[in-house]
């Protein structure tokens, strides 16, 4: 390990906190196999997409904030294709992802990225304040679990409208530190609520590991004190991911019932910005290259190849296609228009919007 | 016309907007309970149900978090915190979030929730049952701010913070609940168009507050006129966005200028209202100095004969338009 002081810490989640551990191709016995192509697909646009944001930020044409979550694709992938577009989905700083998984725009995201009015958040949100409502995406905000009671409030409002909606919230393993998760967990389930709580458990909250920060490393275990159901799972592996969230989120839609989904997971890059090799203060890269080896992408790609259901040629095809379609919305975006100055007093009030 | 006090008019508005709106719906502590919130939303919940009247865990940050978030998803949520000084817990979910969000997302939502803050002070509470920090919120861009004196506006601040698309903090006051008077029917007035209001004319000189101390500067006026003192009282009524032309065009009589504020003095909304007048109009032409009467900046204690001398009263406010007015 990278880090100097371990703390006390209990490892309680065992092989998966370990990068050396699940590195093999995914087993995708009884999958639907277009559903996985289709998977490998949207995994494989978010890298690429974030990949093109961190050339951005390295080369200074991105300004703003920018935390990317490349390696932990699966997450999101896995967890959206059992939400509709009337589910309510919250994020926090880390959200392209979240964002790009429920099918929104690339060009939109990269617009806002920019500070462009054809943003989705017509440029004023910038990377951390993401908002595609048409896609079920409500908000992200980079205030460590702002979004999570938010998310509460979306599932009460959901239970009212008696309609089978979902709400969804995704945070990090740090935001468990902060209060309002224990808060929030405790509505949810005195209030039944219909609403699955997404914590991509990466291990670190930007520069310090789960062990000197919490006694023991299963974030999952405050859902567990509230009485909400727990699954734990490889966060780079799509197939767990998605057969958990499946139950989760049929409990949660049928039974109006919270659920909590830990899915653990690492992030190549640093906190923020485009570095690998450092960030915040913190050089991980000898367990960087071990986690690197857990790749969600090549192991649902190798899978597949094993079991003849994608050939060398045609992922080729697949990779050229997500870049034409990264490159050109990156060239858009950058012509792409700022927001009128008006805007900066007329956003603030409802009124001045219409 | 019967008259009914401020509690009660408060609880008309919820009855008036629950009855109308099904989207409307209130969570708080202390809402299925007698004490909590005075006379001012009795029997509500057995009226419209638990579900839309829901007394609460104590968790003010993921309540107001989640009134908020439902705000987002087509319902009218009212947030009820007993007192402000819990309220505190909240800041992020009315401060980042709520208060931030239309401008975040580029105009493109708004969160329409109102979240009550009660002001509850006197009777030995001390420094954290008694705290009005409207002056706080009302620095924040995207929060509107309400501060109902009157029982009339009580009602129809409230109906008007609920139906307004922008989250809006509606502060009411304990001192305020025992206020009679008579109320016409309620009549829907967007809050945009609703700021500063004219309570009492007057020509000596314009006198201006918000929430329980506008009641106080009612009763100095009154004792005032008596010795041939004549008040202009202006009730604030919405802090943010604050419209100060009517204090301007006020001052631009009276040439005197006296704002009382329920709470501190530094950063607050008496030093507000006395910059609009600084920075609107020719100072020289006014008779006397702009003054102000605040708290003085010290928590609320708790020991009687320290409480008596740290809330302002009546006899305060008359002193000072005494000596600024010299008659």
């Amino acid at each position: 390990m990278m880090v100097n002081c371990m703390g006390n810490q209990e490892n309680i989640l065992g092989d998966l906190a370990l990068p050396e551990k699940y590195t093999d191709p995914l087993n995708i016995d009884n999958c639907d196999i277009s559903t996985l192509l289709s998977h490998l697909r949207t995994m494989l646009l978010i890298r690429r997409v974030e990949e093109i944001i961190g050339d951005g930020v390295e080369k200074g044409e991105i300004v703003c904030p920018a935390h990317l979550g490349i390696g932990q694709e699966a997450v999101a992938v896995g967890v959206s294709q059992y939400l509709m577009s009337d589910d309510r989905v919250f994020g926090a700083h880390r959200s392209h992802s979240h964002y790009l998984a429920l099918g929104g725009s690339v060009y939109r995201l990269l617009a806002e990225i920019l500070g462009k009015y054809d943003g989705c958040s017509h440029g004023m949100g910038g990377s951390m304040h993401l908002h595609d409502p048409e896609h079920g995406l409500m908000g992200t905000v980079p205030i460590v679990a702002g979004t999570v009671p938010l998310a509460v409030g979306a599932a009460l409002a959901a239970k009212k409208d008696n309609k089978s909606a979902i709400a969804v919230a995704y945070f990090g393993d740090g935001a468990a530190e902060e209060g309002v998760i224990h808060e929030s967990l405790n509505l949810s389930a005195v209030w039944d609520l219909p609403i699955l709580f997404v914590c991509e458990n990466n291990l670190f909250s930007s520069h310090l590991h789960i062990s000197q920060r919490q006694p023991l490393d299963l974030v999952g275990r405050f859902a567990q004190a509230h009485n909400i159901t727990v699954k734990t799972v490889d966060g780079n592996d799509v197939v767990s991911v998605m057969r958990a969230s499946k139950s989760l989120i049929e409990d949660a839609r049928n039974n109006s019932r919270p659920g909590f989904l830990e899915a653990v997971t690492y992030r190549w890059r640093g906190h923020v910005g485009h570095r690998e090799d450092e960030d915040v203060g913190v050089n991980r890269s000898k367990d960087l290259l071990k986690w690197k080896e857990r790749d969600p992408i090549r192991r649902l790609l190798t899978a597949l190849i094993n079991n003849n259901a994608i050939s060398q040629s045609e992922f080729s095809n697949m990779t050229d296609d997500v870049e034409n379609i990264v490159s050109s919305a990156w060239a858009d975006a950058g012509k792409a228009s700022y927001p009128p100055v008006s805007v900066l007093m007329d956003y603030v009030y409802a009124e001045s919007c219409k | 016309m019967t008259k009914i006090n401020y509690g009660s008019a408060i609880r008309e508005g919820f009855d008036y907007l629950l009855k109308n709106y099904p989207e409307v719906f209130v969570i708080g502590q202390g809402l299925w309970a007698k004490w909590y919130v005075g006379n001012s939303m009795t029997d509500l919940d057995k009226i419209y149900g638990l579900d839309r009247v829901m007394d609460s865990p104590v968790s003010e940050l993921a309540c107001t978090g989640a009134a908020v978030g439902a705000s987002l998803c087509g319902y009218k949520p009212i947030i009820v915190h007993p007192r402000m000084d819990f309220m505190l817990y909240a800041m992020d979910s009315i401060v980042n979030q709520a208060a931030k969000w239309s401008h975040m997302v580029g105009g493109q939502a708004h969160p329409s929730v109102t979240i009550r803050g009660i002001i509850n002070r006197g009777g030995e509470q001390g420094a954290q049952h008694s705290q009005a920090l409207h002056s706080w919120f009302a620095h924040i861009p995207g929060l509107r701010v309400v501060m109902p004196a009157t029982p009339q506006d009580a009602r129809d601040l409230l109906i008007a913070s609920v139906l307004c698309d922008d989250p809006v903090l509606y502060i009411d006051d304990r001192d305020l609940y025992d206020w009679e008077d008579s109320l016409d029917k309620p009549i829907e007035t967007p809050l945009e168009k609703l700021g500063p209001t004219i309570l009492k004319s007057g020509n000596d000189i314009t006198v201006v507050s918000a929430g329980a101390s506008t009641r106080l500067c009612l009763q100095a006026a009154d004792e005032l006129e008596k010795n041939g003192i004549s008040t202009e009282i202006i009730d604030l009524r919405v802090l943010n966005p604050l419209d100060c032309s009517l204090v301007l065009e006020s001052v631009s009589k009276t040439k005197s200028l006296l704002a009382v504020d329920g709470g501190w003095r530094t950063c607050g909304m008496a030093g507000e209202v006395l910059a609009s007048v600084f920075e609107g109009m020719d100072v020289s032409d006014l008779k006397s100095s702009p003054k102000r009467i605040t708290l003085p900046d010290a928590p609320a204690p708790t020991s009687g004969p320290l409480e008596d001398v740290y809330f302002t009263k009546v006899k305060d406010i008359i002193e000072t338009i005494n000596s600024i007015v010299g008659k």
